[in-house]
């Protein structure tokens, strides 16, 4: 499109997790790109402009034309600058593996945001059903994620960056849903370590204590005691 | 953990290939039209939904669901991850995805919306009555006024299929699916896709349900027709029983109960 601005742009929320897959795909690329904090509560122009459809965040624009659904833009970057990133690709090559990987990452975003909302949306017999299922569904994920140091294998991949930003909310679903990740799910907890120690996840994941603080806020905006 | 093993891993693609599914299910029906598609042989096996079998629950722990490919041992789960791996695991046959990157994120990007907005809302026509599905038919209206748009002036402006002249991974996604539009307004009554108010649709869908593999794919329109009346009528029957019981407001969009959904009423 004539006129539309160049390179990478991300619309995005700073405490989403689904925003910061795509931050630490750029970074994990080493891509130049502009950040624009939108204001869910006031949508922008741009915003409705770029995602109509469900007017959400993120949204990647690649000289101006966007590209919407946080997994599907990962893939995106992945596909895009493959080639001209010299980094390693996110999904990798063999046909299986990729299958694996790309259902795991489906797993992730099924289950964990809708059962981790329910953790601190409700009270009584409905959270203590969250609380069950969400302790199956980290062991399953534990399960896959087995021996290997990332759920790429040796290379942190695709699932690492779907599932990461979401261990910056193991502190608020403990909190909320007396769940210990750190008991439960000890390779998990390790895992999730061992990703923090990424640049790219370091600089770009919410510290947990502020994802505790802003669902604090949201508990008592929607009058949820 | 030694990269070496990667070509051991990955079964040779004359490895034979097996489908497990059920007749009525929309998502089996992508695949196996897939593999016509791409001109690959498979065996299929029907599995009981109401009664599944070792070998399904087996090979699909995680979501115990069908369809399910086996590649030479190996099971593939959820007909979209299963979509891409054809094209992955046989790319000298016929692409699904088309090449280009930005053209890929948006087939995917409207192959998500098939199954989470669209999808959803025609299984709520489908599960209501009065007021209710009065409210969830408007519901899909406004979905397939998004699609129409499109074909009209956006993303697949003037092209026959969404994959261009010839079908591709969205019209395997949204075609194998369409098809329970028109049962479910002979079996509900309400007016789902009218041609007058989305005439590229309406087209779309004719030219994907004449071609020759699509026919071959889908079930003769009594079945699913009579499969359909006996579902609702179900669906009906509990959902008079488990209404009161349903958390108030914060609960996720309301769904078919559990049981129903597992028989595969999934567009």
């Amino acid at each position: 499109m004539a006129g539309e601005k160049k390179g990478l742009q991300l619309l995005d929320f700073w405490v989403s997790p689904f925003g910061q897959r795509c931050r630490i795909a750029l970074d994990e690329k080493a891509l130049p790109y502009e950040y624009l904090e939108q204001d869910l509560g006031n949508k922008s122009e741009l915003l409705l402009r770029s995602n109509p459809v469900h007017k959400k965040i993120p949204v990647l624009l690649h000289d101006g034309r966007p590209v919407c659904e946080s997994l599907i833009i990962v893939q995106y970057i992945d596909e895009a600058f493959s080639s001209s990133s010299g980094k390693p690709p996110l999904l990798p090559s063999d046909p299986y593996a990729r299958a694996q990987a790309r259902f795991w990452a489906d797993y992730v975003d099924k289950k964990v945001y809708d059962c981790g909302t329910r953790l601190w949306k409700t009270k009584g017999e409905p959270q203590q059903q969250a609380r069950k299922e969400m302790v199956e569904i980290l062991k399953t994920l534990e399960g896959a994620l087995g021996d290997k140091p990332y759920f790429g294998g040796d290379e942190f991949g695709f699932v690492d960056v779907a599932f990461v930003p979401f261990t910056a909310w193991f502190l608020t679903y403990e909190r909320y849903g007396e769940i210990s990740v750190d008991k439960e799910c000890p390779r998990l907890a390790a895992w999730a370590k061992r990703c923090g120690e990424r640049e790219s996840v370091n600089k770009n994941l919410s510290p947990p204590e502020k994802v505790y603080e802003f669902i604090g806020t949201l508990k008592k905006k929607f009058g949820i005691e | 953990m030694e990269k070496a093993t990667e070509n051991a891993k990955n079964p040779a693609p004359a490895a034979p290939v097996k489908l497990l599914g059920s007749w009525a299910s929309s998502y089996t029906h992508r695949v196996q039209l897939a593999l016509r598609l791409k001109g690959l042989e498979f065996e299929y096996k029907e599995e009981d939904l109401g009664s599944k079998s070792e070998e399904l629950l087996r090979l699909n722990p995680v979501h115990k669901k069908v369809p399910v490919l086996v590649h030479g041992g190996r099971a593939l789960p959820e007909s979209v991850v299963i979509l891409q791996y054809l094209d992955d695991a046989w790319p000298e046959t016929r692409p699904l995805l088309p090449a280009d990157a930005f053209d890929r994120a948006l087939a995917r990007f409207w192959c998500h919306f098939a199954d989470d907005k669209l999808g959803p809302a025609v299984g709520a026509v489908f599960a209501s009555t009065g007021e209710e599905q009065e409210a969830a038919v408007r519901q899909v209206h406004e979905n397939l006024a998004l699609l129409e748009a499109e074909l009209r002036d956006g993303a697949f402006r003037g092209r026959r299929f969404f994959g261009g002249d010839e079908v591709g991974f969205l019209d395997v996604v949204l075609g194998c699916g369409s098809y329970w539009l028109a049962v479910f307004e002979e079996v509900t009554g309400a007016r789902l896709v009218d041609a007058d108010a989305f005439p590229l649709f309406h087209a779309w869908l004719r030219d994907f349900e004449a071609l020759d593999d699509v026919r071959e794919t889908i079930p003769a329109v009594d079945r699913l027709l009579e499969y359909a009346r006996g579902v609702r009528h179900m669906l009906l029957g509990l959902a008079g029983a488990g209404g009161a019981a349903n958390p108030a407001d914060e609960a996720p969009v309301a769904a078919p109960p559990a049981a129903a959904t597992d028989i595969a009423v999934d567009i």
